[in-house]
């Protein structure tokens, strides 16, 4: 079984395994570097549900759920 | 050297302090322009430092070197093709790890790089410590000169390290190890790159990461050899063998590369005690985005924003162009009736004006979204409204072009700048003019003050409103789907923290954008209102069905004979003048009957303080009666011939001005396409006032007010219902059918000619004109032929 980033509530964190997912938008989030062993934490959900926003290197990243999915992590 | 000029070039992620260092640097001295060929924008400044004169080329915000988007083939292309002698690399030093991962690429380019750690002192404050020698130590030996852009320090330093370090001009030390599978591929393909490196003037070693990393554009360029071929496979070769052995995207495993790198110098360059800690920022974060108030703090804000560029700007619009109304008055008062009068008094004064109403609303608009980019709303704003406006294939941040639609298309499509990705910029600027703006908003109060009863004219004007917004997000999701298929754009967006923005950078862009709109756009609607101008006026010697001069000097003898007959002989006087106290006396009637005429020119026949306004006037007069006896009533008398013949007269020079339209350019056009809109139930006159509206949309209110012989149609708003209610041609359906077209059909001409400049072609303003009279031809038959067929209209 896998977890994927969109998985994850507000306030929690996962471990980056995997981004999948075509070229551009897989590029797009690996060069915002959410690449494989980054640590993401969620931190909320835009009012109207879609997109989210997490924290990773230290800075804020909102994406849709949609690409969240392509977001696999790691399971502890 | 031999250039006496030092070229500098400044990189950076978005939200680096780039554009405020640009500021700084160069001050007003800014030249903005575009890369050849795209529409990417090149802003280049002046500066004179320590006798050296300096070109600083501030280049587009990016997080990475990829061939993904415009903006990073376009600073990848400048720093390779156009040299410059020293590049500046911006970073945000409290987010210095992905920051540092633009650095690394831009240091592969090989070309004369220094490192500027901006916003030093936000960094300070959340605890980092950069040692700047084990920084630089990582990186090859990098010069690095701390900045802090919004208190302007740094940047003697920054000026002060470039031409010391473009002398030595000694080959960067920096090299980034891939890993053995990596590296082995790319010494296979350097050789081969060898001899048409030159010509592409990238590094060797650049080009084979590019081509393992299956970069297009650059493959592009290599297919342009004779070797090509060969490259290519072994490149391809080379590629599938490592996606073999990884299991993974060669330019993931790149990235995902640079990113370790990245991390260890980080590593071992800063001392990080921040403890994950809330910031201020995240805390108001937590309120402007909040499940509850989220929205409501949002179209609070939109509201602000819509009523500071549209209600507030019309405050210096309408005196613009009550100025340029006077100036008119004058000018024709000044020459002599004639071809040249006409051209510069309707033509280029009309035409200039038309360009400058616009300024307040541009420099207010661009100061609202300098402020909401600065402080780093806008991101949020798009993030509130990306689940809406996604469902339609629109961005998060089309939300705000699209509302500034109902205040005036050809601003709101200056908006569309704040969205990144070309795409989402069309699909935004082909439906924004279906939001119905504020030009269009005289067409439907005359026709529905004309045809709709009072109770249900909210109604009526909403349902047009509503049929706007509805359109313009079914186009848009049509557009997505087949202009740009299968191309999915990411929302992958950085969500800033909230900064207060520097008046400074506010400033020079708020100015810069209002001078480029006058540069471009301007002379451009000039040209188009003096064209419009042209049709509307011109051919001159037409064949009139009627001697209108005749019929005025006809008017003028019969006012001179009746008032000799009833008024001048019967005093025993040859003129006015003779009896002083009857000339006051006309004197005080007709200034009265003017104020009567200026308070009522709002109002309606039947209205209560119509009513009552014209007691007092009845009053007055009566007063006015028993003082003067007899006398009054000559006066009285004298008052009336001459408001008949004025109203005769102008009702002869209002047909005759009907019949030029007619008979010109424009309305020739507009008989010659009454046959295509006949089945919408327009007739030909409607048809030139579609067609002049074209220029600008109210101009539709103005042509019908002169086609129907009735005069400005602006000056007179009853008389222009009730000409409209008297034609055996309107009805409520057609009333309604032609609000339809109206709300759709072309964009105004000022519109089109900011989508030419926005997206650097005509093709996008073609397509645009083209779609939406079609769109309007098909929906406006609809509800016609609809409605006929529900017998309504009759």
């Amino acid at each position: 079984m896998s977890k994927f980033l969109s998985d994850l509530l507000p306030g929690e964190t996962g471990v980056v395994k995997k981004v999948l997912g075509d070229s551009m938008i897989k590029r797009r989030i690996v060069d915002m570097g959410v690449i494989a062993g980054t640590v993401i934490e969620v931190q909320k959900f835009a009012p109207l549900g879609d997109p989210m926003e997490i924290k990773v290197k230290g800075f804020n990243l909102s994406l849709r759920k949609k690409e969240a999915e392509m977001i696999e992590l790691k399971i502890n | 050297m031999k250039k006496n000029k030092v070229t500098v070039a400044l990189v950076g992620n978005p939200n680096s302090g780039k554009t405020t260092i640009f500021n700084n640097l160069t001050g007003s001295r800014q030249h903005v322009g575009n890369y050849p060929g795209v529409t990417v924008e090149k802003k280049e400044g002046y500066r004179n430092f320590e006798g050296k004169d300096f070109v600083i080329v501030d280049l587009p915000g990016t997080y990475s070197l990829t061939a993904y988007s415009l903006e990073e083939v376009v600073t990848r292309n400048f720093i390779v093709n156009d040299k410059p002698d020293m590049v500046i690399d911006i970073l945000d030093t409290s987010n210095l790890e992905r920051n540092l991962y633009l650095s690394v690429q831009l240091l592969e380019l090989e070309r004369p790089t220094i490192l500027a750690l901006n916003m030093i002192d936000v960094a300070d404050k959340s605890g980092l410590k950069i040692d700047d020698a084990k920084l630089a130590e990582g990186l090859g030996g990098i010069p690095i000169v701390r900045t802090n852009g919004v208190h302007n320090k740094g940047m003697e330093a920054l000026l002060g390290s470039i031409p010391q370090s473009s002398d030595k001009q000694e080959k960067s030390k920096f090299r980034l190890n891939y890993g053995t599978d990596i590296e082995d591929a790319i010494q296979r393909l350097e050789p081969l790159l060898i001899p048409i490196y030159q010509k592409l003037q990238f590094p060797t070693r650049w080009l084979a990461l590019k081509l393992l990393e299956n970069d297009s554009n650059i493959i592009d360029s290599v297919k342009e050899f004779t070797n090509a071929d060969h490259i290519m496979s072994v490149s391809n070769d080379l590629r599938t063998e490592l996606i073999h052995e990884l299991g993974e995207d060669v330019e993931i495993l790149i990235a995902g590369q640079r990113y370790q790198f990245v991390g260890k110098v980080y590593q071992h360059a800063v001392d990080n005690k921040t403890v994950n800690t809330v910031t201020i920022s995240d805390k108001i974060d937590k309120i402007l985005t909040n499940r509850m108030f989220g929205l409501p703090i949002f179209f609070a804000l939109m509201w602000l924003v819509f009523n500071l560029v549209f209600t507030l700007g019309k405050v210096p619009s309408d005196w613009i162009d009550t100025s340029f109304g006077i100036f008119s008055k004058y000018l024709e008062s000044i020459i002599s009736d004639g071809p040249l009068k006409s051209l510069l008094v309707d033509g280029i004064v009309g035409g200039v004006g038309s360009v400058l109403v616009f300024i307040p609303s541009i420099l207010l608009l661009f100061l609202a979204i300098a402020v909401l980019e600065d402080t780093g709303y806008m991101a949020r704003a798009a993030f509130i409204m990306d689940r809406v406006m996604s469902r339609f294939g629109l961005h998060g941040k089309s939300f705000i072009p699209l509302l500034l639609g109902f205040g005036c298309s050809a601003t709101a499509m200056m908006g569309t700048r704040t969205l990144e990705n070309p795409r989402d910029r069309i699909i935004t600027m082909l439906v924004t003019p279906l939001m119905s703006c504020s030009a269009k908003l005289p067409v439907y109060t005359i026709l529905i003050a004309a045809f709709f009863d009072e109770k249900i004219a909210g109604n009526v004007l909403f349902s047009i409103y509503f049929l706007g917004i509805v359109l313009s997000l079914v186009m848009a999701r049509i557009f997505r789907s087949i202009l740009f298929e299968g191309q999915s754009e990411p929302f992958v967006m950085e969500l800033p923290p909230y900064r207060i923005p520097t008046t400074k950078s506010v400033m020079i862009h708020m100015w810069e954008r209002s001078t480029l709109y006058l540069k471009k756009a301007g002379t451009i609607i000039l040209a188009a209102s003096i064209l419009m101008w042209f049709l509307t006026t011109y051919p001159k010697d037409i064949e009139y069905s009627k001697d209108y001069d005749a019929l005025l000097a006809q008017a003028g003898e019969n006012y001179t004979q009746q008032v000799s007959e009833e008024v001048l002989s019967k005093l025993e006087i040859e003129k006015i003048d003779q009896n002083v106290k009857l000339a006051v006396l006309i004197d005080t009637i007709q200034k009265e009957e003017e104020k009567f005429a200026e308070v009522t020119k709002e109002l309606d026949e039947d209205s209560p303080e119509y009513v009552k306004l014209e007691e007092g006037k009845t009053e007055k007069n009566k007063e006015l009666e028993t003082a003067n006896g007899e006398l009054y009533s000559y006066a009285a008398k004298y008052v009336g011939l001459t408001q008949n013949v004025e109203a005769e007269k102008s009702k002869i020079k209002n047909e005759m001005s009907g019949e030029e339209l007619e008979k010109s350019y424009a309305g020739q056009f507009g008989k010659v396409i009454e046959p295509a809109i006949a089945p919408l139930g327009f007739d030909w006159r409607i048809g030139i006032a579609l067609v002049s509206g074209a220029s600008a949309k109210e101009v539709v209110v103005s042509t019908m007010g002169t086609i129907y012989s009735i005069g400005d149609g602006n000056e007179n708003a009853h008389s222009m219902t009730k000409a409209l209610q008297n034609d055996e041609h309107m009805n409520p359906l057609v009333a309604y059918a032609l609000m339809v077209f109206v709300l759709i059909y072309s964009p105004c001409l000022a519109a089109l000619t900011v989508m030419k400049r926005e997206t650097g072609s005509w093709k996008w303003p073609a397509l645009s004109m083209v779609y939406s009279t079609t769109l309007a031809w098909i929906v406006t038959f609809i509800v016609y032929q609809g409605g006929k067929l529900l017998g309504l209209g009759g």
